[in-house]
């Protein structure tokens, strides 16, 4: 299992074609408490960089988009009924959905962990 | 503006040194959380916070004739503010919208007037143009302004107060100088968090010194913006420049009450005329508390719907951490306006069913 990171402050973790998605622990330290969370339902068919999945934290709204494309096979409803959940695990249980990859080679060029963690420290 | 534009609270540094995250507000560097919105809410609601408001203005209007001066602006009873009380007075234009709302106090020298931070400079300009020779309106830009509010702030406080009376003088709106630690302050037992607290206006340079003082003490924490917001929105008080703004009149926001009701006999303050005929025919929207379901919350700018027509409009709203779903305030046609009404707020397409209920939303808690 490998895990990727993007610039939107997301994480995908890639098993063979299979993806699990979810946002990082500075994403959710930025957003603070959040208290909503809407996750796709499975068969959506996501386009990388189309609207996935909204937060809501008690400062602002976001919108969680596809960093890959894909076919979404589970939501994660337990941070549906508990939000909370992605304050305090992010980067594990507090993740938003998995899909099966439709196309591999968007893969290439997102960051490794040690990348990320110097981007984001980056962005204050 | 950028970040180098911003003017920075003489707890700047202290804030920075506590994990506060600093956001542009008001055109300050300003705490926004320091561990936590929802944290330092229920601290708040639970012990004590201790918020930096130095942003706001604080004014001083003195002079022979300032009285006078001042009912000239305000729609406000000076003959009845005796020293040492404060009251919610509101800044109108000619035409009866709200420029600004704050509280004034009656000093022995004259009235100490606290605005907002983001409103405080075009205040004193138009006040400035329009107050007669002889009274004039000081910014104190060297005083710091601290609120203590929550159930555990007047205990704390007590051990530092002390002046010419007991703090426990002090009852919901009044104020008084005290010296906190040794530090000469002006004390008044107000907020914006609907818990009782107090307001500590006293000079800049010991900032530091009496926020170390108060933050050592068990009950306290600080708290930031964040919290200070959804506090206030749970309390039902309006924000200027969200739920209140030139657009609005005293009637229509639910403030008709600040209007001393001499002052509506006889007028002689902006807007009166328009006020006068909105009072009596009534308004045509008024602002009303919103309460859904769920977890979803609804923000300003979302329609307020009575079928498929749009009564209003969300001035403001988030996720209530007391009472556990989302609130809001909305501006609403007064057709739809009673409590128990049911109304929906379209929000991201989809429509959410809210009940019209009364503010606040979480009881006051003042020391009357």
């Amino acid at each position: 299992m490998t895990r990727f990171f993007t610039e939107e402050h997301e994480w995908i973790e890639v098993d063979g074609d299979s993806a699990t998605i979810g946002i990082t622990d500075h994403a959710q330290s930025q957003l603070g408490d959040i208290v909503f969370v809407e996750v796709p339902k499975p068969g959506t068919v996501l386009r990388k960089g189309q609207e996935a999945a909204v937060v809501e934290s008690v400062k602002a709204a976001s919108d969680v988009y596809a960093p890959v494309s894909g076919t979404v096979t589970e939501g994660n409803t337990a941070i549906e009924d508990n939000p909370a959940l992605v304050n305090s695990a992010a980067e594990g249980e507090g993740w938003f959905f998995r899909l099966t990859l439709s196309d591999p080679t968007e893969l290439d060029g997102l960051m490794d962990e040690p990348a990320y963690r110097d981007f984001a420290a980056s962005q204050g | 503006m950028s970040d180098e534009d911003l003017q920075l609270l003489p707890l700047d540094a202290w804030h920075r040194a506590r994990g506060g995250r600093m956001v542009p507000f008001a055109g300050y560097a300003m705490p926004v959380q320091f561990e936590g919105i929802v944290a330092e809410h229920e601290w708040t609601r639970s012990r004590a916070a201790l918020f930096d408001v130095s942003h706001m203005g604080q004014l001083f209007v003195s002079g022979e004739g300032a009285e006078a001066a001042l009912e000239a602006l305000l729609p406000i009873d000076l003959a009845t503010l005796e020293h040492g009380a404060l009251r919610y007075s509101l800044l109108l234009d000619d035409n009866g919208g709200i420029i600004d709302d704050l509280i004034v106090s009656r000093w022995r020298q004259g009235f100490y007037l606290v605005v907002n931070g983001a409103t405080k400079r075009g205040d004193v300009d138009w006040m400035r143009e329009r107050l007669p020779g002889g009274v004039t309106l000081e910014l104190l830009e060297d005083r710091a302004l601290l609120a203590l509010q929550g159930p555990a702030a007047f205990a704390v406080l007590e051990r530092y107060a002390t002046g010419q009376w007991p703090l426990s003088a002090l009852t919901f709106m009044r104020g008084g100088r005290f010296e906190i630690a040794g530090t000469a302050a002006w004390v008044s037992r107000t907020g914006y968090t609907g818990e009782d607290g107090f307001e500590l206006s006293f000079a800049a340079t010991d900032a530091e010194r009496v926020a170390d003082l108060l933050c050592a003490e068990p009950e306290v924490k600080p708290a930031g913006l964040g919290a200070r917001d959804s506090l206030r929105l749970e309390a039902g008080l309006p924000l200027y420049g969200h739920d209140l703004s030139r657009e609005t009149d005293p009637g229509t926001a639910g403030l008709a009450w600040s209007i001393a009701s001499r002052r509506r006999e006889q007028g002689g303050f902006p807007g009166h005329a328009r006020i006068a005929a909105l009072l009596a025919e009534g308004p045509a929207r008024r602002r009303v508390g919103l309460s859904l379901d769920g977890r979803l919350p609804a923000r300003e700018g979302a329609p307020v719907l009575n079928g498929e027509a749009e009564v209003g409009r969300v001035t403001s709203g988030g996720f209530s951490p007391t009472l556990g779903h989302p609130i809001a305030m909305a501006y609403v046609d007064s057709a739809h306006a009673r409590p128990g009404t049911l109304l929906a707020i379209e929000v991201r397409g989809r429509m959410l069913e809210a009940r019209v209920v009364p503010l606040p939303f979480v009881p006051h808690r003042y020391h009357r």
